[in-house]
């Protein structure tokens, strides 16, 4: 649905915020771009409605290379494609209501198809009530929920959010990322998120990306990452302490394996002492993944380890 | 001077400030705003980059800004005389008037204009605006109570110039203050015009608040 292609944008101050980045993303999923500040990120969002014009490479949106339009395409280009920002970005001199009514406003909607059309979109997103309340009377979560009405008003196939709940609270974030979520399910609205907050990758992302200065590092799949040998993205969710101590094995449980007692029964099995050093446990979309660091003595490491393998354990260490 | 013999002519120099203000603020309304909007857009990083233009635009508004009212005044007579065919009176005052405060309240409209975040104009972008459109719904409106308080110091501005306007015939409060009042050492006249002067001000300033509040969502 997104396609990003050698992707490149230097500054006039010779600063390399993009460096031949390439990114895909599938219809109907919620894409999480990971990365600290100043990594590119928020430079690759803002490539994608192309607000920042990229010095080099082709963005594709549904289809449609934007990289190649007038003016007035563009405009038309960008109405299809929603967009939630980190500050809200609403206006303080309109009501929620004709906030949500701005964009409709710009693709010219008669004014009655306009009103139904925000009716739906508040009922959508729970501020019925709020229609005639003015931002600075709602909370974060209720601005951003405007936002997101305001994003949708276009029936975009996209929606692009610009670290849309860094500036809200745990429980507020989750509750924006729920409805996300549900607008995802139910729309079949694809997403592509750019977050530094990993809780963010961990509730909803089905695919996701690490970037670091101006490069994308790894992307794919969640789950595939995760069984990745050597992924960021999973030292990034289970942190346990680099470097790993000599001798000692790092365990993921990628695949469901966290819920079985695998240790108990290597210890049984094979002639082992297994002494766990540290490691955490995390729901990833309902399932659940572990890493686990730990260190193996005895006379039957090796295929212990062996064993651990086939049982499609990720095996990293010694 | 008895009041029966003052009252006309504070009437007639009331009027006469009344009209001076009046029309040298709505030309300054009407042409400060779009330079003022012209000093943010053609920034670099605006929405219609010329830094050129802007550099021009600047410079003008700084020559006029730096410039004391009473030496534009006089230095634009020439220019007074090709625009209303005359040097002298109330239509000749507003001139030099409109000349001194539209720097001065482009400024303002600069400054307005600048609060608003770079976040919000990209978000209108994002959704498909025009340029003009960001300008329009956008920037004009967010700052709408800041460009009424702004006028509102315009204004205030204005009535303090227009009391130099008397040096070339324009007439008004500050005329009479000082022919009346300092020439021919009558305090009387003197205090009257001063307390005008300061109920005048007072006025303007309370109704550009209350407007301004009214305006202001924030």
């Amino acid at each position: 649905m997104i396609h990003v292609s050698d992707l490149r944008k230097v500054y006039g101050t010779g600063v390399v915020a993009l460096d031949g980045v390439d990114l895909d993303v599938r219809e109907g999923e919620i894409f999480g771009v990971l990365g600290q500040s100043g990594a590119g990120k928020s430079t690759l969002l803002r490539c994608v409605n192309l607000l920042e014009r990229p010095t080099g490479g082709t963005v594709t949106v549904d289809g449609q290379d934007l990289t190649v339009l007038g003016d007035a395409e563009l405009r038309e280009a960008r109405q299809r494609i929603g967009m939630i920002h980190q500050h809200f970005a609403l206006l303080s001199s309109r009501t929620v209501a004709a906030n949500v009514a701005f964009p409709l406003e710009v693709a010219k909607v008669p004014r009655a198809e306009r009103r139904t059309r925000v009716a739906e979109l508040l009922d959508l997103v729970g501020l019925s009530d709020k229609a005639g309340a003015y931002p600075a009377q709602l909370s974060g979560g209720q601005k951003q929920r405007v936002g997101i009405a305001r994003a949708l008003a276009g029936r975009p196939k996209v929606l692009l959010s610009d670290e849309a709940t860094s500036a809200l609270d745990p429980g507020t974030t989750q509750s924006i990322l729920a409805l996300l979520r549900r607008l995802n399910t139910e729309l079949g609205l694809t997403i592509l998120l750019i977050t530094h907050e990993m809780q963010v990758i961990k509730s909803v992302c089905d695919s996701a990306a690490t970037m670091r200065d101006g490069k994308v590092l790894e992307s794919g799949l969640v789950h595939d990452l995760i069984a990745r040998p050597g992924s960021l993205l999973t030292r990034e969710i289970f942190p346990l302490p680099e470097p790993a101590p000599p001798g000692s094995v790092t365990l993921t449980f990628a695949a469901g394996q966290a819920g079985e007692p695998v240790l108990s029964s290597l210890v049984r099995k094979f002639d082992v002492d297994v002494n766990i050093l540290g490691g955490s446990l995390e729901e990833l979309r309902g399932v659940s993944v572990g890493r686990l660091r730990v260190g193996l003595d005895g006379r039957e490491t090796a295929a212990a380890l062996d064993h651990l393998r086939g049982r499609g354990v990720l095996v990293e260490g010694p | 001077m008895t009041f029966e013999e003052l009252l006309p002519i504070l009437g007639q120099a009331t009027l006469e400030t009344g009209q001076m203000v009046f029309w040298s603020t709505l030309l300054t309304a009407v042409l400060g705003l779009p330079i003022g909007v012209l000093l943010v857009t053609t920034d670099r990083g605006g929405l219609t980059p010329m830094p050129a233009v802007k550099a021009v635009l600047g410079a003008v508004v700084n020559v006029g800004r730096s410039l004391p009212f009473i030496v534009l005044m006089v230095a634009i007579l020439p220019f007074t005389r090709l625009i209303t065919g005359t040097t002298i009176g109330t239509v000749a005052a507003i001139v030099p008037l409109t000349l001194g405060a539209v720097p001065f309240y482009a400024r303002l409209v600069e400054t307005a204009l600048r609060g608003v975040g770079r976040e919000v104009v990209e978000a209108a972008q994002a959704m498909g605006s025009r340029r003009v459109t960001v300008v329009t719904k956008v920037l004009l409106p967010e700052t709408l109570p800041e460009l009424v308080a702004g006028l509102t110091v315009t204004v205030v501005a204005l009535i303090s110039y227009s009391a130099m306007a008397g040096a070339i015939g324009g007439g008004g409060l500050g005329d009479l203050a000082i022919r009346y009042g300092y020439q021919r050492f009558d305090t009387g006249v003197m205090v009257v015009t001063v307390v005008l002067l300061i109920v005048l001000v007072q006025l303007i300033q309370i109704l550009g608040d209350a407007v301004a509040r009214r305006l202001s969502h924030r």
